[in-house]
Order: C-alpha cells, then structure tokens, then sequence
C-alpha cells in the first residue's frame, strides 16, 4: 500500500503562488481592462466572480462524483477524502455563486431573489441537495459504511444536477444574460479574455483549498499518531462521531 | 444431490413483494396512514388557504405538495420492519440477488403510491377542486400519478436504503428525499395544472418526457447503485 505521507501536501505552495497571481491578474483585468456594460454599468463586474464560482461549483460537485464512483470501484479510502473534499469545497464556493447571484439580481434587477431566473434557482436547488452530504455522514459511525453511502449520496447528486438544470430551465422564462451561450456567446473579446482569467484563477483557488483541506487532515491524523505513540497509547486512534473521512496514517 | 438453485431475481423479488404486500394487508399501517395524511392535509389547505374552491396551478401544487409529503410516510417505513425484525439479515444471508431487494421495495412503493395518489386524487376532487374534470382529463392525470409514483418510488427506494443504516433515520430521509423530488415535482405540478383548470386544458408532451427522463435515469441509478447499500 503507498504511503500517504506527503501526498496531500504536494505542490500545495505552488498553487498558492499560483492561485494568488492568476486571481489578481484577473482582478485586474476585469476591474480596469475589461469595458464597462452598456446595460447594467459597473454592477456587471459581479460576473467575472459569480460565473466562474458558479462554473467551479458544478465542477467540483462532478468532481466529487466521479471520484465517489473510484471509491465504489475500488475501496480505496483516498478517493472518499477527495470525493468529501471536493464536495465540502464545492458546497462553500456554492455558498458564494448563490450570495454573489443575489447581489447580481438586486442591481440588475432591484430584487436579492428572482424566481424566473432557472440558473439561480437550479443553485439553490442543488445546494439544498449537497447541504443533505454532512449530516449524512455524520450520521453514519462506522466509517467503512460512512464513506459507501456518502459514496452512493455523491453519485446520485452527481445525476441529478443536470436533471434538475433541464427541469427547472423548462419550467421558467429565460430571462439570464447568454453570455456564452450556444451561438458562440455576445461576450466581446477583452471581456472574454478577464472572464476565462477570473475562471482559471478561481478553478485554481478551488484546488487550492481542497489540497489545502485534505493536506490539513492528514497533518492532524499524522499529529494524533505521534501523540498516541509518544504516550504509549494503543495505536487506533478513538472513536469518534465525524462527518469527515477516517484517515489511516503509516 | 444436487446442490439447490438459487432463486432468480425475479423469484426473489416477487416472494418479497409478496412478503410486504401481505403484511401490509394483515395489519395495514403504511396505506392508511398515508391516505388520512392526505385527508388531514386537504382540510388544512381549505383553512390555511381560506378557499372552499381551488383551480389550475394553484390545485396542482396542493395536490402534489400533499401527495409527496404522504410519500415520504411511506418511504420512511420503507426498511424500517426489515431492520427492527431482522428480515433484512434474513435476506442478506439467503442466496438471492439484491437487486430483488431493490425491485421489491420499488414495486410495493409503487404500488402503495399508486393507490393513495388515485384515491387522494379523487378525494381532492370532491373536497377542494373547482372545475370538475373530464373523462380525458382523468385520464391525462391518472397517467402523471403512474409516471410520479414511479419516479418517486424509485428515488424512495435508493433513499430509504441510505436512511436505514444512519442513526437520524427520519430526518435523513426527509432532507435528501425533497431536494431530489424537486425535478419530478415541477413536471408534475406543470403537468397537472392545466388539467385542474377551469378551461379544457390538455396535457404538455414535454412534462411527460421529462418525467419519463427522470424514472429512467433514477432507475438506472438506483440499479446500479443499490447493492452496495445492502453490502453487509
């Protein structure tokens, strides 16, 4: 069995660098390089975040999916800690697309809330699912089991995100700027350029935070061992409730 | 000697089915449980409204939010006799496929969502429905009630499987089922607003196929999933 020492922390600071430089850059481009839009004015400079938060969001909850499916496939309790990673960072960058999509909707449309907006609504829908992921866990104490059913919860939210995009598209209006839409999108090219920036920045904070995540796990396992072993304690760490995967440390 | 053959999956299934059906007929609990709910629920709307009379989607939506949340009584209980009383054990140890265990808790889901959706339907009809609907409108809304207790039934299944090992078995099964009906709640209460109208409205091809999208990709789901949610 390959040891997980070290594995999670790997590369961590060059993300960083990397994350912080890309997401200033595209800051920066969306703040003063991008042009200002005709219809909404200033406020239209939300998107450059909420879209790639959104877009990232779905990402990792995809992510998350097929890295449950490896866990169902394998056993491997690695890929459970992914697959809760990716979902738990997934749910905190949804917290955002929904806060940032309110703001959008009160300057665009001087409401925190609109119904007839099916990408918003989808969002919500979808956090309210992923919402269910924690306390699943946690309600689960064997971890083995814990980590199959989370499993069974990632693939099947994993499903349902696309069915309930095309279900709640059918049911309302379309009334969203189609920024990239099918057609080949209205986005003008110095725009296109700070959006696709803003959208590698954030992609690139979201695996940031997840290794960041998975690598503190580990270091705090690894702590709990050597504590254990320095007390000559018995080496199986003691059981407690947690939503969080078990890791096994060499 | 030779060594007996294990049961097919749809010998299983049906002995299953049969098991649940009988118990459910020599000591109803689930059936008439779920049908007052529905009744109290109906009584209610007609106070928390302040309406004797309800049409189109305002209707629709009564019907279905009442008729989901009865479902998720009868999802609750789904595993619940089999784990208290040991049957599912029972069934572990028996040489028989999961996937039976899967098909049998979906057919008596299905079959017990079918009948209160029907019933409650009708009961709808006499206590709070204004416009009376026709014979092909009964119709069109007898075969949204099949397609969503289909779906519900099988997205019940998977959930009730999930729920039965957790410790807040009832809380579970409640925040993960309504989130995930949400898709097959719009199409319904889409589909069946225009039936409970005031004019001849007709039933949209597209609520049906989205319905029909959703059993097919949650049953799929479900198949490939649920053996390893009965893997010890």
């Amino acid at each position: 069995m390959p040891t997980t020492k070290s594995l999670y922390g790997r590369r961590l600071t060059g993300y960083a660098i990397a994350t912080a430089i890309v997401l200033t850059a595209s800051l920066t481009l969306a703040f003063f390089y991008a042009p200002i839009e005709v219809d909404q004015g200033f406020s239209q400079k939300i998107f450059y975040i909420h879209v790639p938060l959104a877009i990232v969001t779905l990402g990792g909850f995809v992510v998350g999916g097929i890295f449950a499916i490896q866990y169902l496939r394998s056993g491997d309790t690695r890929h459970d800690l992914r697959s809760y990673t990716a979902i738990h960072q997934g749910l905190v960058f949804c917290i955002g697309a929904l806060i940032t999509g309110c703001i959008w909707a009160k300057a665009a449309w001087g409401q925190w809330w609109v119904w007839d907006e099916p990408t918003l609504v989808s969002f919500l829908i979808v956090f309210l699912l992923y919402c269910t992921y924690q306390p699943l866990r946690f309600s689960i104490e064997d971890p083995q089991r814990q980590a199959r059913y989370a499993a069974v919860f990632a693939v099947v939210a994993g499903v349902f995100v696309p069915v309930n995009f095309i279900a709640v598209r059918l049911a309302s209006p379309l009334i969203h700027p189609r920024v990239l839409g099918s057609s080949g999108g209205s986005l003008p090219s110095d725009m296109r350029i700070a959006f696709y920036s803003a959208l590698v920045g954030v992609a690139l904070l979201f695996i940031t935070l997840c290794k960041y995540e998975m690598a503190s796990k580990h270091s705090r396992a690894q702590l709990g061992a050597l504590r254990r072993s320095v007390s000559g304690e018995r080496d199986e760490p003691l059981a407690t409730r947690s939503a969080a995967p078990r890791i096994a440390v060499k | 000697m030779s060594a007996a053959r294990p049961p097919s999956t749809l010998t299983a299934a049906r002995a299953v089915l049969y098991k649940e059906l009988t118990l459910e007929r020599r000591a109803p609990q689930t059936l008439t449980a779920m049908a007052l709910f529905c009744a109290s629920a109906f009584v209610i709307f007609h106070f928390a409204l302040g309406r004797d009379e309800l049409e189109g989607a305002l209707a629709s939506g009564v019907l279905w939010v009442t008729l989901t949340l009865a479902a998720l009584l009868g999802i609750g209980r789904s595993f619940v006799a089999d784990r208290e009383e040991g049957g599912l054990d029972g069934f572990l140890l028996a040489p028989a496929p999961r996937t039976a265990l899967l098909i049998a808790k979906a057919t008596t889901l299905f079959i017990f969502l079918l009948i209160v959706g029907l019933l409650a339907a009708l009961l709808f009809s006499v206590l709070l429905l204004g416009p009376t609907p026709s014979a092909s409108q009964w119709a069109s809304l007898a075969l949204v009630i099949v397609l969503a207790s289909l779906g519900i039934a099988l997205v019940g299944s998977l959930i009730a499987g999930i729920a039965i090992q957790t410790r807040a078995r009832d809380l579970i099964t409640s925040i993960l089922a309504l989130p995930l009906l949400i898709p097959l709640l719009i199409a319904v209460t889409k589909a069946s607003a225009p039936l409970l109208g005031l004019g001849a409205g007709t039933l949209a091809g597209r609520w049906l196929a989205l319905l029909g999208l959703y059993d097919l990709i949650f049953g799929l789901l479900a198949y490939a999933l649920f053996d390893y949610l009965v893997e010890d």
